[in-house]
């Protein structure tokens, strides 16, 4: 319906390089989360040195797969899906790879200032202000290619994944900045703008929102393409992404004030926080449905392309964190979830069964075509990684499951005497063998991540593999 | 918060709300049938073309639904700016409410115990198992759960007292805290190195572990000079200071030379906080009682 360019081409290096560095930091930062898993179970591997010690490898962890393998899957996608949905090439070259050497500058400065100890205390912004400078300098950039790239764009409309792409980068720059301001007071340390209650509600609406938008609104847009794709089908209905999206970020950036239910944070803020939440259900329930419902008329392509398993298991996993944090907003049912493993096996529900999932679906449909080839290596290793995916994310939900209801009960146990009937460490004590099988589905998670690799490095070095810039109208 | 604010939040609590709710209708209003159709909005994107299925049903009631419960539960709550809420509630009203049925419930427990002096209650044996409760959960964090401390917090079970191990000095301690305060060099700020290496050996030669004899001696002088004002010319302590006793080879702070030297160097603060008005005077009762039998 458009008119094609036959000459144009699109600049596939950038997005074979973040490709490559979403499987490198899922590794480096899965592998993380193992090891302060095992710690957790094992504390002498903390090895009594700073910098290995679990105050400072968690934050690592969190930052390597947010912000290392999360990120990079994001930019990877967003730059593959704007070119090919818009019909043109990113404005610039030289930008996009001006983000790629930025933004992989900036994980190596996290794994190296973060165990050292420079941290600004602010969870997933515990980067010190040089580092943030950084981050908001390459944000702008990216902000710059993608919605120049849309300006210049040969279709009429925009399509819908680059909306939520769109959502996701204007948000994370406008949270990024207001959250970490902050006066320096020397190179590596810096204090917070923001004071009491004031900072701890603008650290949670980062917080929760850098998993609304970052985690969130940016993995849909990979899922409004990859999805259709892979299945070869329409998208399920144009209507309702329309309502979910406008409806999902109007309500997500209001929701961070339920990480402060029965705090000094004022009663009106909390309750707008709550219901925020509780609507919130609806909305992310729609991206799910448009997802699923796309597959409708090509259920049967489950059985036989382990990638379309891995979108749709993903979507499964957003369908029941999306549910499950609206019910944990609950100010009855937070008092009894706040503060335990619980809320941890919530963000992993969402992380490994969500993120991590889309994010490796998304990869192993890319791979292929960024090396002009037909297909991955080893379809057999997807379907191996799949399943070790599935069962890793299983296993590590229903422990923490079992530990947080675990601890949320003990902890507010009452003897006749209206004295309490644990003490903290037998909360702790009775939680070992759920920290144990939590560092199970993590190895077995991560296990997967690692045929991932060879399943990739075999695929790129095939003998007909070759990294070219490809033709818009070629086939995709 | 002032009017203007009030009405800011209200304004953009039900805004939200309702321009989802708007959103939601005029998207359904706008469809041209109910059922699922093959028909495509036009659109094609990389080949990927959109149906123009209508929203599901069961999806919309859900979203209204939920709708619905936001609008009842801020009639019902605060939430818009200054309006309370037709309940009232606040969540200070409510901790106070709890607090009070606690109180109503368990009181009479605790009531009976908390005149009773501290001496014959440690005899009790009801009074001090809720006691062991109270400090295993008050207490045993920094103390240990059996109360033997660690580095910084003293050992409770020992006849060491840094504050006194009588009963009423126990309540003190319990009810208002304490506050350790050993300022670096003591009372000596020009102390040198020298003399430092000195006072060091002299501490450790109260209990006979001295480095150097010579250095010991010369560091007589030193301790008169720096630290006899809190610790006594006998290095015994004073007790109303907090000040411990260096000759009894009991230390807070560990026994070697290199922590005695940065406890000299760099002094040591610490604090015992302050129980009263996060437990009741007769829980402070007990819990005084159960720390008293642990060395009596």
């Amino acid at each position: 319906m458009s008119t094609q360019n036959p000459n144009l081409t699109y600049n596939y290096k950038v997005v074979r390089q973040f490709a490559i560095m979403t499987v490198v930091w899922g590794i480096v930062g899965m592998a993380l989360g193992v090891l302060i898993a095992a710690q957790l179970v094992w504390p002498s591997l903390n090895l009594d040195l700073p910098f290995t010690h679990f105050g400072r490898l968690r934050p690592l962890h969190t930052n390597a797969v947010i912000f290392g393998f999360g990120g990079s899957a994001l930019f990877a996608t967003s730059y593959y899906v704007v070119q090919r949905t818009c019909q043109a090439r990113l404005i610039s070259d030289k930008l996009a790879a001006f983000t790629f050497w930025g933004w992989t500058a900036i994980i190596v400065a996290a794994a190296i200032t973060l165990p050292l100890g420079l941290t600004s205390t602010k969870e997933y912004a515990e980067l010190e202000w040089p580092i943030d400078i950084a981050i908001a300098v390459v944000w702008v950039t990216y902000a710059l290619v993608f919605f120049g790239t849309i300006m210049k764009r040969s279709t009429p409309h925009i399509y819908v994944a680059n909306w939520f792409y769109g959502a996701f980068i204007i948000t994370i720059a406008v949270l990024h900045i207001g959250n970490n301001l902050a006066l320096p007071v020397s190179a590596f340390k810096s204090y917070s703008a923001y004071a009491g209650v004031t900072d701890a509600m603008m650290q949670w609406w980062y917080g929760h929102n850098a998993v609304g938008f970052f985690l969130t609104a940016g993995f849909l847009g990979m899922m409004y393409y990859f999805v259709p794709k892979q299945a070869g089908r329409p998208v399920y209905s144009y209507r309702l992404s329309i309502v979910h999206f406008w409806a999902l970020i109007a309500t997500y950036v209001w929701a961070g004030g339920h990480h402060l239910h029965y705090s000094a944070l004022p009663d009106w803020a909390q309750t707008a926080s709550m219901i925020m939440s509780l609507i919130l259900l609806a909305p992310s329930w729609g991206g799910m449905i448009n997802g699923m419902m796309t597959l409708s008329g090509a259920w049967h392509k489950l059985r036989t392309d382990p990638i379309l398993r891995f979108l749709v298991v993903s979507l499964s996993f957003y369908g029941m964190s999306t549910f499950e944090g609206p019910m944990m907003s609950i100010k009855t049912v937070n008092a009894l979830s706040h503060n335990t493993d619980w809320t941890v096996g919530h963000v992993h529900s969402g992380a490994l069964g969500w993120v991590a999932m889309i994010s490796i679906g998304a990869i192993y449909h890319l791979i292929p075509k960024l090396w002009g080839l037909k297909e991955m290596y080893s379809t057999s290793m997807i379907n191996v990684h799949f399943w070790l995916a599935t069962v890793g994310t299983v296993l590590y939900i229903v422990a923490m499951w079992v530990n947080g209801i675990m601890q949320g009960l003990m902890w507010r146990a009452v003897n006749d005497d209206g004295t309490l009937t644990y003490s903290f460490v037998e909360s702790l004590e009775a939680s070992y063998p759920g920290y144990f099988v939590r560092f199970l589905g993590g190895v077995i998670f991560l296990s997967g991540m690692l045929f991932m690799a060879y399943n990739v490095y075999m695929t790129v070095r095939q003998k007909e593999a070759a990294a070219q810039d490809n033709a818009a109208i070629q086939a995709a | 918060m002032s009017t203007f604010w009030s009405i800011w939040v209200s304004v953009i609590v039900l805004g939200t709300v309702f321009g989802c709710w708007w959103l939601l209708h005029a998207t359904r209003k706008s469809q041209t049938t109910d059922v699922e159709t093959e028909r495509t909005v036009g659109h094609s994107f990389d080949g990927i073309e959109e149906y123009d299925n209508p929203l599901p049903k069961w999806w919309f009631y859900l979203y209204v639904s939920t709708c619905v419960f936001a609008l009842g539960y801020l009639a019902l709550y605060p939430g818009l700016g200054n309006f309370n809420g037709l309940l009232n509630w606040t969540s200070a009203n409510q901790w106070e409410a709890e607090v009070a049925a606690a109180d109503e419930k368990y009181g009479e427990i605790y009531a009976q115990y908390g005149q009773t002096p501290v001496v014959e209650l440690a005899q009790d044996e009801d009074a001090l198992k809720i006691g062991q409760r109270l400090f295993a959960n008050n207490c045993a964090v920094c103390h240990g759960s059996a109360a033997r401390g660690q580095v910084g917090f003293p050992n409770l079970t020992d006849d060491d007292w840094l504050w006194g191990g009588t009963p009423e000095a126990i309540l003190q301690t319990l009810h208002n805290g304490r506050m350790g305060n050993m300022p670096a060099k003591g009372v000596m700020p020009n102390m040198t190195n020298e003399q430092v290496d000195q006072v060091v050996n002299y501490v450790l030669s109260f209990s006979g572990r001295e480095k150097d004899a010579a250095a010991a001696e010369a560091g007589k002088a030193v301790f008169a000079q720096g630290c006899v004002a809190c610790h006594g010319p006998e290095g015994k302590g004073i007790e109303a200071m907090g000040a411990p006793n260096l000759t009894d080879n009991v230390w807070l702070y560990g026994s070697n030379y290199e922590w005695i030297k940065e406890t000299v160097l760099h002094g040591r603060q610490n604090e015992m906080p302050a129980q009263s008005g996060r437990l009741s005077s007769d829980q402070i009762q007990i819990l005084a009682a159960y720390v008293y039998s642990l060395s009596n």
